[in-house]
């Protein structure tokens, strides 16, 4: 038992420190693709909202693609297939060094990718949940389009979609376990590297697994906090 | 006479009406956003086909084919092992009993709260540091293969999913139901079987079927602790080939089967709902 604790810790020959360092990793990735997600997730829903069947099927093909496929494979395609786009691009405007990808740009854009398609839907059901009343309202006291979907729809869509988007933000950040395998140093790529330096592969997974429950019940406390604050803005019933 | 005339033209004449305007902002959008996406399978069936090489598909196209059968068992397998367990988990988390309800809490949040990946590699990784114990009671064997520590964490992991979709139909069946029953005179096992299943059942399905897809894309997990699924054999034959169109390969594959699998339940759904359908 203590020398697990001398394993985990932060001493001589304790791979504290380099699990602290994945720590920052996870949650500065999950938190960077958070925004990306969120926006294009908006603009899917409002695509599959339209009443113009060509924007719909847009929208629909890109929730079709990007839930059916795994997220381990999306992130290899956009990760290799970056890799040799870029490559061929820059061979054409005449450079031949080799270009590597950044695995964090492109761990977030995936996850992005993945994090929208699933928001879209969140979103679009939040949509529904609004009277039409409510847009005829904001027109009717000479409010344009965009204003009536900023002052009136937005504060009322997120209030409803909040639920399903922070079930959306507990995926994210179990999402984010998958890009050790593009090589990014996370929480478990670098426990991985610890259980196999020190043999203590059961120590060192299970500590990833608690970091991991701790990180979900740290967000918690922050969705239920939003979530009061969201509630507090809005009608009392 | 022409000056009556003119009179008579009065000058609240309306004008027609403009004509629908033909190309209105999200109509150009929407007919941009779709020629991309045109574009794209243009020139990924354009890639494959310039790409097309008989040696490799001849070389790479069983294993493929092997890989989506590993894909399909393993993912089937832990789906039916799981519901076994996913039984007592629910009672556990339903019961009124303190204790077996938050064992069953913390089984389902600490499955539910980390990486199925996390989890995979804990149990692959992890026997080993009971490699002595588990000899002593015969089980090393069994850990010993990759498959069957998929196959494990798969089913642990699907059940604590499956607890919580079986607790809330069950939860969404009136208690009126159960009244109904009583007063009928029927027992509690038999209400539950002939009378609350079937209810909870069709509620259950929508998120029975989310599950099974989330199983088969995490199922591609496997391939990163040496399991040959569909989506090993595809880092096994790029690592070989360094041939982009082994992922692209995949992707359709995967693509395939999940839509596949979304239309069935789609027509399971049509099928034991229409009895609600006024």
């Amino acid at each position: 038992m203590e020398g697990s604790i001398g394993l985990l810790g932060f001493g001589e020959g304790g791979w504290g420190p380099s699990i602290a360092s994945g720590i920052l990793v996870t949650v500065s990735l999950a938190l960077a693709t958070l925004p990306v997600g969120l926006v294009i997730g908006f603009f899917v829903a409002l695509g599959k909202q339209s009443s113009e069947p060509s924007v719909k099927l847009a929208a629909n093909m890109y929730t079709t693609i990007f839930r059916g496929l795994p997220e381990l494979l999306t992130l290899f395609v956009v990760y290799f297939g970056a890799q040799i786009g870029i490559q061929k691009l820059a061979l054409l405007l005449g450079y031949t060094g080799n270009i590597e990808i950044n695995s964090f740009i492109a761990g977030m854009f995936a996850l992005g990718v993945v994090f929208s398609s699933y928001a879209s839907e969140v979103f679009l059901s939040a949509f529904r949940a609004i009277p039409k009343g409510q847009y005829e309202g904001g027109y009717a006291i000479g409010l344009s389009n965009g204003q009536t979907m900023r002052k009136v729809i937005l504060p009322q869509l997120i209030r409803i979609a909040l639920p399903g988007l922070a079930n959306l933000w507990m995926i994210l950040l179990k999402d984010t376990a998958l890009v050790s395998a593009i090589g990014l140093a996370d929480i478990l790529r670098q426990t991985g590297v610890a259980a196999r330096v020190t043999k203590h592969a059961f120590l060192f997974f299970g500590t990833a697994c608690m970091i991991y429950l701790v990180l979900a019940i740290l967000s918690s406390f922050v969705i239920d906090a939003i979530e009061r604050r969201a509630a507090r803005s809005g009608v009392k019933r | 006479m022409t000056e009556s005339y003119l009179n008579a033209r009065t000058p609240t004449t309306l004008r027609p009406p403009a004509p629908p305007k033909r190309w209105t902002k999200p109509r150009v959008i929407g007919h941009v956003l779709v020629g991309i996406w045109a574009a794209l399978i243009i020139g990924l069936l354009f890639y494959l086909y310039t790409a097309w090489n008989p040696e490799l598909i001849q070389k790479y196209g069983p294993t493929y084919w092997s890989g989506l059968k590993t894909t399909i068992g393993l993912v089937g397998s832990s789906i039916i092992l799981g519901a076994l367990i996913s039984i007592p988990v629910a009672l556990g988390r339903m019961s009124k009993n303190w204790f077996a309800s938050s064992v069953a809490y913390a089984y389902v949040y600490f499955f539910r709260g980390t990486p199925l990946i996390a989890q995979v590699f804990l149990i692959y990784y992890g026997v080993g540091s009971f490699k002595t114990q588990l000899e002593a009671v015969g089980l090393w064997v069994f850990f010993r293969e990759a498959w069957y520590c998929a196959l494990v964490s798969f089913a642990l992991n699907t059940a604590a999913y499956q607890a919580e979709i079986l607790r809330g139909a069950i939860r969404s069946v009136s208690l009126g139901q159960w009244e109904g029953a009583a007063s009928l005179g029927i027992s509690k096992f038999v209400t539950f079987w002939k009378v609350i299943l079937p209810q909870a059942l069709i509620v259950a399905l929508r998120p029975y079927g989310n599950e099974v897809i989330l199983m088969i894309k995490g199922s591609a997990i496997v391939a990163l602790i040496t399991v040959y699924d569909l989506m090993g054999y595809t880092r096994l034959a790029y690592s070989r080939t360094f041939d982009f169109q082994a992922y692209l390969w995949a992707a359709i594959i995967y693509l395939i089967l999940v839509e596949i699998l979304r239309h069935i339940w789609d027509w399971m759904e049509r099928r034991i709902t229409r009895h609600l359908i006024r």
